[in-house]
């Protein structure tokens, strides 16, 4: 595993589902997340780990194409993708409001906190 | 409708057998991801921002109703209820399990569908003319000469692994449906000396981040001679094309580096060896093909239909609709019917189940059930008798496919953008309906007259922004989306890549931009022109006074 230095922040491990490739996010407990609201956000120093551990996910055929995003964390604790793209990966197509993650509530407090 | 022979069969189940068995693989972790991506894309399946996408093969645009009520059944059975038609004449869905995919595959091939050549190094879907053996001005049917280019091209052992991706497409008639010029290879049908029909063989269009017009490098190639012609073109290509820079290596940039007449002289020498032998057409096969499109058992009409004619004077609504959505038919009494699926605020080119059921059922009752994709993500019923337009647009409406707009500022094009697509820097749908609800007044919409918008949200120009008239990219500007417009560019026969006219525009501000543009246009037009030919006499200087003055 190669570790590079990141810049100070919040960084959360991300990849598709391999059996269906619903966008999913790490969780703390090391299982797979379809709501990034649940994903474990964690700190540069411990980016690299969280990586892996996606990295031996999809050896183990679970997801494909694992990488990290940068996080954004409300002051109420909340956390949500800081990049446009990403938010969008998270939450589903913003033309279809009606079906899938952005119609499920934490797509709601995303988009009030983070309006695309 | 050309019909699967036992051979066709036979390969095309294979082939869902085949992929059944590598998916296996893939989730038993016999094959690794980077074992399985080639395969996957040359089954059509993608791995997109939020899940897989199946891009299915529309060959040549034409479809069934037979096979668009199988196409609404995948879309209810395996994917979220709706699909997309795209530009290249395909249809996609946005959200297939990879679990499904050889189950959508053996479906697609029970109606003689499949996901192959829609993706990867190879010659893909063959695309065409949508009014190809309906247009008035046709010459030749382009989807006999289309389908033998599907043969051919198919599995092509030698064409399989080119440089890059290579697109054909095809219009029988002088006026140009198909964007020919913009395409790896544009066949344009037309007469030869003696009155034959044949080829203008055009080479090296294309858009992406180097929009090119395609050159012509054979006047007239009779039409007998059409595989070995291509054959020739692609060996060149295949030999010659970059592999080494993937931004190199389309053919248009190999035919811009050694120039026209070079590449030409090389494929008329290739020509030479190839000419006459094997590698031609076996004679008889491009009649057999012919008989797959014979026509419809049209009726014997008189070309005036009063009845038709009585419900234009009547319903005003109507009367609009006709204006736009219909073409001239080359048979008295019958018109052409082009299905808007750009309605207000909508996502063009999305489709629901039910609305391709409808249309399958209308297909059925008024065209002879044959169905067009255009590549400008509309859908065309070639078939329709006068008399029936007036039940056909009644059921449109109760459809929600109704729209008067063909041809007009909201009948945009749009690729799906960063909504659906991975490489995608900007999104292009919600730009597209912005455009879409600012000019709901179909009054204003008709008084505009013809105007061709176009969106792409990344320089791959999916959505043909290059030759929109106006042309709209979206861009990423330090993690913010931007816009940056272009003015006309057009995909027709006098075909031309649009020119940039300023600084890019913020998300918020793009419909504001469109909207000074097109009242500049209305203010300044003479009678008669349309946007692109007010754009050409005056230039840019006045639209760019307008949209940049104020800041």
């Amino acid at each position: 595993m190669s570790t590079r230095k990141r810049k100070p922040g919040l960084y959360m491990a991300t990849a598709n589902r391999l059996v269906d490739g619903e966008v999913v996010f790490l969780a703390t407990d090391g299982t797979w997340a379809e709501d990034v609201t649940a994903g474990a956000a964690v700190d540069e120093k411990a980016a690299d780990d969280s990586l892996a551990a996606a990295e031996r996910s999809a050896d183990a055929c679970v997801v494909v194409g694992p990488y990290l995003i940068e996080i954004t964390r409300g002051a109420d604790g909340a956390v949500w993708p800081t990049l446009y793209r990403e938010q969008m990966r998270a939450l589903g197509p913003s033309v279809r409001t009606d079906l899938g993650k952005q119609a499920g509530p934490s797509a709601r407090r995303i988009i009030s906190d983070v309006p695309l | 409708m050309y019909r699967y022979d036992e051979f066709d069969h036979t390969f095309v189940h294979e082939r869902v057998a085949q992929f059944r068995g590598q998916v296996n693989r893939r989730l038993s972790g016999e094959l690794s991801e980077e074992e399985f991506r080639p395969l996957r894309l040359m089954n059509g399946l993608y791995l997109q921002l939020h899940a897989y996408m199946l891009r299915v093969a529309v060959p040549y645009g034409t479809l069934s109703s037979r096979q668009m009520r199988m196409l609404a059944h995948i879309a209810r059975r395996y994917d979220k209820g709706y699909a997309h038609f795209t530009t290249r004449q395909n249809i996609q869905y946005n959200w297939p399990a990879l679990s499904d995919v050889a189950d959508i595959l053996h479906d697609l091939a029970s109606v003689e569908m499949h996901a192959l050549q829609t993706s990867g190094n190879c010659i893909r879907n063959v695309t065409a003319d949508q009014y190809a053996g309906a247009a008035a001005d046709e010459i030749e049917d382009p989807r006999i000469h289309a389908e033998v280019i599907r043969q051919w091209s198919s599995l092509h052992p030698e064409f399989s692994f080119l440089p890059r991706k290579f697109k054909i497409a095809v219009t029988g008639a002088p006026n140009d449906r198909a964007a020919v010029k913009v395409h790896d290879i544009g066949l344009r049908m037309l007469r030869g000396p003696s009155g034959e029909a044949g080829f203008e063989v055009m080479v090296g269009g294309g858009q992406g981040r180097t929009p090119m017009i395609a050159k012509t490098i054979r006047e007239f190639l009779p039409k007998q001679h059409l595989i070995s012609y291509l054959e020739a073109i692609l060996r060149v290509y295949n030999l010659l094309g970059r592999r080494d820079n993937i931004y190199k290596a389309r053919i248009k940039i190999l035919v811009h580096e050694v120039g026209a007449e070079v590449f030409r002289d090389m494929v008329e020498d290739e020509w030479a060896l190839i000419k006459g032998t094997p590698v031609e057409l076996p004679p008889g096969e491009m009649e057999r093909i012919r008989t797959y499109f014979a026509p419809p058992a049209f009726e014997a009409l008189a070309d005036l239909a009063p009845e038709f004619d009585r419900r234009r004077l009547v319903d005003p609504v109507f009367a609009a609709w006709t204006r736009t959505n219909l073409f001239e038919h080359r048979q008295p009494g019958y018109a052409i019917v082009n299905v808007s699926l750009k309605p207000e605020g909508g996502v063009p080119g999305d489709a629901e189940a039910d609305q391709m059921d409808g249309i399958a059922d209308l297909a059925d009752r008024y065209s002879f059930g044959e169905i067009r994709v255009t590549h400008e993500q509309n859908l065309t019923l070639p078939h329709v008798r006068k008399t029936d337009l007036y039940a056909l647009w009644q059921a449109l409406q109760s459809l929600g496919l109704a729209t008067a707009n063909i041809g007009t500022v909201t009948d945009i094009i749009a690729c799906p953008g960063l909504d659906y697509c991975s490489l995608a820097n900007a999104r292009s749908i919600p730009i597209a309906q912005q455009i879409s609800q600012r000019f709901a007044d179909m009054d204003r919409v008709h008084n505009i007259g013809e105007l061709k918008i176009k969106i792409s949200g990344c320089i791959n120009a999916c959505g043909h922004h290059h030759v929109g008239h106006i042309g709209i990219l979206g861009v990423d500007k330090k993690g913010e989306e931007f816009y940056q417009i272009t003015l006309g560019g057009d995909a027709t026969e006098t075909a031309a890549i649009g020119d940039i006219i300023g600084p890019a525009f913020p998300y918020d501000g793009v419909a504001d931009a469109v909207e000074t543009i097109v009242d500049t246009y209305v203010a300044l037009r003479q009678n008669g022109e349309r946007f692109v030919d007010t754009y050409r006499r005056l230039g840019g200087e006045p639209f760019k006074e307008k949209l940049y003055a104020a800041r």
